[in-house]
């Protein structure tokens, strides 16, 4: 995916934050010094080509809802069918498969604590694999992005 | 070692609207001039109550904040590395927040040990476009850790599984 240098100025500028007043795309077209219309066209092509993932809030999980992050051993055989389990279970948004003893790991999110340890307990009793649960204790740096090193990407 | 869940605070309470609003706009915000009359239209308020609620929810912490989200793979980061490291209990907060600092470092959370399946306490996530890479700023993480880990390990993520199904790594 090669993007230009105001495609990469537009994401190092607002990967982290972006304005929220009256017409917050106006005001990053007078920082890009390009018009509005280009910062919309330009945000709405590197969300349809999934560059951005979104454009849009983050939310604080455990503000508007509970969320916790959960680990599964899956025996490697039957890997498809536990993440196919984890995926269709209701409040995972995220299931990523790593290298290790713990190959699954995903986000179970709910309204409250109390349906999301019902969720956890549910899921965990359909896969009949124990469950590692790793709610955050303390949060040093939270999903706050990098800074992207532009010539080192592909 | 108490351990504190991210359980909601109190004071600020969110009602119906709010919630309306969290749903219309999760996705991400109407990419139009005003984005908050689009929404507005479609809850059935003025666009300033709109922003003025946007923006109470921010004050209040529920919304962490407004940007423009990179998906990292898609920009060529296909190495993520969950690097997890056993510190000291006595030396986690410390070390923790000078690892945030890392200007590489994308999320860093203390998480609880589960004995004897599971011994680290520190996650760091890192991202590279190789695994050389991820694990050139793992051994940057144990500069500044030092002999305060008693180990750490790196796990790779294989596979992103999303809803819409497998999305797998070249290798």
């Amino acid at each position: 995916m090669r993007l230009d240098n105001t495609d990469r100025q537009l994401i190092n500028l607002y990967q982290r934050e972006l304005p929220v007043c009256e017409r917050p795309y106006e005001e990053m077209s007078r920082k890009l010094g390009i018009a509005e219309g280009e910062v919309i066209e330009r945000l709405q092509s590197l969300q349809d080509s999934q560059v951005l993932s979104r454009v849009g809030p983050v939310f604080e999980h455990s503000r508007a809802g509970a969320s916790l992050l959960a680990a599964v051993a899956a025996p490697e055989e039957q890997m498809d069918l536990v993440a196919a389990r984890i995926n269709r279970a209701p409040g995972v948004n995220h299931n990523y498969a790593r290298e290790h003893t713990y190959n699954l790991w995903f986000v179970m999110t709910a309204p409250d604590e109390d349906t999301l340890e019902e969720r956890l307990d549910d899921l965990e009793h359909k896969l009949r694999l124990p469950m590692l649960r790793l709610p955050m204790v303390e949060g040093y740096h939270i999903d706050l992005g990098f800074d992207i090193d532009w010539e080192a990407l592909p | 070692m108490s351990i504190s869940t991210s359980r909601s605070e109190p004071g600020y309470v969110l009602c119906k609207l709010d919630r309306q609003l969290i749903l219309a706009t999760q996705g991400g915000l109407p990419l139009v001039p005003d984005p908050w009359g689009t929404l507005g239209m479609e809850l059935g308020l003025p666009a300033d109550e709109v922003l003025a609620r946007f923006q109470r929810m921010q004050d209040a912490g529920v919304i962490r904040r407004v940007a423009a989200v990179p998906d990292h793979y898609r920009l060529g980061y296909r190495f993520n590395g969950m690097t997890v490291w056993d510190v000291h209990d006595d030396a986690i907060s410390d070390m923790g927040r000078r690892v945030g600092e890392l200007p590489f470092v994308s999320h860093c959370y203390r998480r609880p040990r589960h004995l004897p399946y599971w011994r680290y306490n520190l996650f760091a996530m890192v991202h590279g476009t190789s695994r050389e890479e991820v694990e050139d700023k793992a051994s940057q993480i144990k500069a500044v850790i030092g002999d305060t880990s008693e180990g750490h390990t790196i796990l790779y993520s294989s596979a992103i599984l999303k809803k819409t199904g497998l999305r797998l790594r070249k290798s």
